[in-house]
């Protein structure tokens, strides 16, 4: 018995980093992840040559640099996922202000690429979008606010992280950059809506959205217009529409071939929002069914994940990135097969872009550190019970 | 609800008793009340995660089942217009009313020439000629050879020539694809088709539009793709067409008329079933129109339709029907014919003598003149241009043909008491044959207005009455007099029983005045007089019989027996079934023993 005391290894005083991160990280959806991040450039190699062409560089240049900016956002991804909750937390706050105070000054000093919206800031070798970096900072921040609000004595944490989601939105809308401004909207309600909103004002809600559906309808000639065409049954094969449906038809359950794809010489956005009818074309059904599946094992287990998790801000903020990250991959693909109206969307880690691939980086290994298995206090509960 | 204080007296009263801080209490009191409600969110929260999991789940999975719906259909071949719309392109068919072709299309070639590319000109040049002799061969080269860098040569080439300019082997001589109308049947119902030409035209392409007929007529109808290429039926039969043609000829011939034309018209419906004018041409390639000399002889000219005649005698039934409508005479009324008849310094005579009287019938059996007046000065003028107005004779007929409305009747400048007289004659007034047969029909089927029309017709059209049932089947009875014992025997068909009235008018001279020796002869029958089916114009234009010791030129002698061969020839042809009396068995004696 002595012996057995003596000498034996003094207790560390902290856990070893990475087996610990090993074994409590949700290894399947950090799988997925890196599966998603080898297909990207995979699509890459066959998307991007024809921008490059237009572009008059090397056929590869794109995917380069999706490689660059992919193993930043891996690294930055691994880095983050091994943050504490906490601190997690305090550096997404503080990115969120920078993000926000950059956001703030796009008019002044971005650039819109000739696109038309000012969203970038050029930095000569890249392009950063702040909207990209403010999402995750954002859920963060929404998170941190409503949990506090569930505190006794707590601030009215809901209201101030609506205030703030108001004016990111605002600030979005005058880009104009729709598609992250209801991304935003859409992160905010869900986590509003896991934290407890009321069911009445939850059916208020769902009646003003068709409401004004019905009203931007009636008054939006750019809005009604999409409409019409989302719901005529027939398409006019000239919209990246109708090419996105043809090349899928074409592609059918094998696809036409690695390189033998068309649609990307068709569609403007071939590598970025339209990147699964290229997957599409020239993999068949199967690469699709398996990006499709991918999404869901990181959005649905993330969620089944959160479900046990105790700490409100945890459970939030994780809610918020997970929900963010699937409905951004659905409705981008929602919009290729036409169960949704067109709408410019990129499928997160998977289509080109710098500020998307290291930001999304950022997001996912958030949302890593918030799925790791930890302490839930299962003992104390069990305790509790056998005491009363 | 109870509320649970945070600070229970009797708990803070027993902790101050027994010295401890009684705040512990309230804290572990917050503290167990903050536990309950994060538990309570917590279960809350769980639903509500498990909620948004299904609906990802589900999200993606519709997702996938869609792509898997996109990946297993065909890829349509993107197409402006709607497969269901199928446009035809070529121009309609005609057809008579059993459905037999009478216009249709053909493909076929257009030859041009493309001198810049061409190899050996002259030979080129010498080679085209051989192959259409109609070209000239120095004419073509100084074609080639000049400055123009395209020439057509042939609008349409058969496949023969195609070949053989082929085996030319020149790259400079083209083809362009053509569709050219054809008429199948040549010259039958040359005029009631008119003909067809090319409009615009391209390399690969030509408009193909009517010029005349109901090519013209009906241009718009023939060329609308709406239409879908449903062909425009006539009312004509294409046998009967050919039956009349033949006869008409062979009698024109025989009669040495300059011209003829004939009109079978259903009595009932005022359908064509038959319309004939000779000379006629063959559409296929239609002749030029006659720049100078009387365009009345051209071949393109329509007698039946476009050909204003004073037609003579044949009026004097529809004068004969309006006094019996009007109640003025019988068929039996002895009607005044001492003649001549005397107006101011105008005579009216007839052809023979027929005494002081004859019946009304008789007026018109023996067609006096002198009869015809008398009664119709009973009528007096208003009245009887009312009733011709009423047939149609005053105004150009309706017929579906472009050139029917420029055929308008010669009116008498004033409708005088001497023009009602000699217009009861058919003199004074010009028709055409196609409107005497029109107001035979109206008078004859019975008294209703029927209008002449081209277009086949499934019921019967029922226009406005003109006279009444019982004048119409007078009428015919004095027209089958005519027939049986009147001038026009040799128009007796056996089994059909022709009526009709003769009418030989002399032809004015264009200086004024008649011609002694030019006449035209009109016969305007109907059959069968007892149930009318068919009325039948023939007019020869210019007839000279000439077998007798004399020349006969009364239609009578003419036309007559011309009308009674095509009635022979076409009645079968038509369904009519004779009405022959039975043979009486002679010489044979039925016996039973």
């Amino acid at each position: 018995m002595t012996e057995m005391v003596y000498g034996t290894v003094p207790v560390r005083s902290s856990d070893p980093i990475l087996p610990r991160w090993w074994q409590t990280i949700d290894r399947w959806s950090l799988t997925a992840i890196l599966m998603l991040f080898g297909i990207g450039i995979l699509l890459g190699l066959a998307a991007s040559p024809p921008l490059a062409a237009k572009n008059g560089l090397a056929p590869f240049h794109y995917v380069q640099r999706q490689m660059l900016f992919g193993g930043m956002a891996l690294v930055v991804m691994m880095v983050t996922s091994m943050m504490a909750p906490s601190l997690v937390r305090r550096l997404g706050v503080l990115g969120f202000l920078g993000a926000f105070a950059a956001l703030v000054m796009l008019p002044v000093l971005g650039t819109d690429y000739g696109k038309g919206a000012i969203r970038w800031y050029s930095l000569g070798f890249a392009s950063v979008q702040p909207a990209e970096f403010l999402k995750p900072g954002f859920v963060v921040i929404a998170a941190w606010l409503m949990s506090a609000s569930q505190e006794i004595n707590g601030p009215p944490g809901r209201l101030y992280s609506f205030i703030i989601a108001i004016t990111v939105v605002g600030f979005l809308v005058m880009q104009p950059d729709f598609g992250q401004a209801s991304l935003v909207l859409f992160g905010w309600g869900v986590m509003y809506f896991v934290a407890g909103a009321p069911m009445f004002l939850l059916l208020s809600m769902a009646g003003l959205v068709v409401f004004g559906g019905m009203f931007a309808y009636n008054n939006s000639e750019h809005f009604a217009r999409r409409i019409d065409g989302f719901l005529s049954a027939d398409i006019d094969p000239t919209t990246q529409m109708g090419y996105a449906t043809n090349a899928i038809q074409e592609g059918g359950f094998f696809g036409v071939g690695v390189g033998e794809g068309q649609v990307k010489w068709s569609l403007p956005d071939a590598h970025t929002d339209f990147i699964v009818a290229v997957a599409a074309e020239e993999y068949g059904l199967i690469l699709v069914l398996v990006i499709i599946a991918l999404y869901m094992v990181i959005t649905v287990r993330s969620l089944l994940r959160l479900m046990k998790e105790r700490d409100t801000f945890i459970r939030l903020a994780g809610t918020g990135l997970a929900c963010m990250f699937g409905v951004q991959a659905m409705i981008n693909m929602g919009v290729a097969v036409r169960l949704l109206p067109a709408k410019g969307m990129t499928l997160p880690f998977v289509s080109y872009g710098g500020s998307s691939l290291i930001a999304g980086g950022i997001a996912v290994g958030m949302l890593l550190a918030f799925t790791r298995t930890r302490p839930q206090g299962e003992i104390i509960d069990h305790f509790a019970r056998r005491g009363h | 609800m109870t509320r649970t204080p945070l600070r229970p007296l009797a708990r803070i009263l027993e902790a101050r008793a027994k010295g401890e801080n009684p705040d512990a209490i309230e804290r572990a009191n917050i503290r167990a009340r903050h536990e309950v409600m994060r538990d309570k969110t917590r279960l809350r929260s769980e639903g509500r995660l498990l909620v948004l999991g299904a609906f990802f789940f589900c999200a993606f999975v519709v997702i996938g089942v869609r792509m898997g719906m996109l990946a297993a259909s065909e890829p349509s071949e993107p197409q402006v217009a709607a497969a269901s719309a199928h446009i035809v392109a070529s121009r309609a068919d005609i057809v008579d009313r059993n459905g037999r072709i009478l216009a249709t299309n053909l493909t076929t070639r257009a030859l041009y020439a493309q001198p810049p590319v061409m190899i050996d000109k002259a030979g080129a040049a010498r080679q085209l000629a051989t192959i259409f002799p109609d070209l000239d061969e120095e004419k073509l080269l100084a074609q080639f050879t000049g400055n123009r860098k395209f020439i057509w040569i042939r609008k349409k080439i058969s496949p023969e020539q195609m070949q053989a300019v082929h085996d030319i082997g020149d790259p400079g001589l083209l083809f362009g694809p053509r569709e050219m109308r054809l008429y199948p049947n040549g010259k039958l119902a040359a005029h009631i088709l008119g003909g067809a030409s090319f409009g615009r035209e391209g390399v690969n392409s030509a408009e193909v539009i009517g010029v005349a007929g109901v090519e013209k007529e009906f241009d718009d109808y023939l060329r609308d793709p709406a239409q879908d290429g449903k062909p425009l039926q006539l009312s004509i039969d294409l046998t009967v067409q050919a039956a009349t043609r033949e006869v008409l000829y062979g009698g024109m011939k025989l009669m040495n008329a300059k011209g003829a034309a004939a009109v079978l018209m259903d009595v009932h419906t005022g359908e064509i079933i038959s319309m004939v004018s000779l000379p006629d041409f063959d559409p296929n390639t239609r002749p030029r129109v006659l720049t100078k000399g009387d365009a009345g002889d051209s071949p393109l000219f329509n007698r039946a339709v476009q050909g204003v005649y004073e037609l003579g005698s044949v009026f004097k039934i529809l004068n004969t029907a309006q006094a019996l409508e009007l109640g003025l005479v019988n068929p039996s009324t002895m009607i005044d014919t001492k003649g001549p008849l005397r107006w101011g310094r105008f005579k009216i005579r007839d052809f023979h003598n027929y005494g002081a009287q004859l019946s009304m019938t008789d007026v018109v059996v023996k067609s006096s003149n002198i009869g015809s007046a008398h009664v119709a000065q009973m009528i007096g003028a208003k009245r009887q241009r009312d009733f011709l107005g009423a047939l149609g004779l005053l105004e150009a007929t309706p017929v579906e043909l472009v050139e029917a409305s420029g055929a308008k009747p010669l009116l008498p400048k004033r409708w005088s008491e001497l023009s009602t007289m000699t217009i009861s004659y058919g003199h004074g007034l010009s028709t055409s044959p196609l409107h005497l047969a029109a107001a035979y029909s109206s008078i004859l089927n019975g008294g209703l207005r029927v209008k002449p029309t081209l277009l086949r017709q499934t019921a019967p059209r029922m226009g406005e009455r003109v006279v009444s049932e019982r004048t119409s089947e007078q009428a015919r009875s004095i027209l089958r007099q005519v027939v049986v014992r009147g001038t026009a025997s040799f128009g007796e068909v056996e089994g059909y029983a022709v009526g009709g009235k003769t009418g030989t008018a002399d032809k004015p001279k264009p200086t004024g005045g008649y011609y002694k020796d030019k006449v035209v002869a009109t016969f305007a029958s109907v059959f069968p007089a007892n149930d009318p089916k068919y009325v039948l114009i023939v007019t020869l234009d210019e007839p000279v019989e000439t077998s007798g010791p004399k020349p006969r030129r009364t239609a009578g002698w003419t036309s007559v027996p011309v009308a009674a061969e095509i009635i022979r020839r076409v009645a079968p042809l038509l369904g009519l079934r004779p009405e022959v009396e039975p043979l009486q068995p002679t010489g044979v004696t039925l016996t039973s023993n």
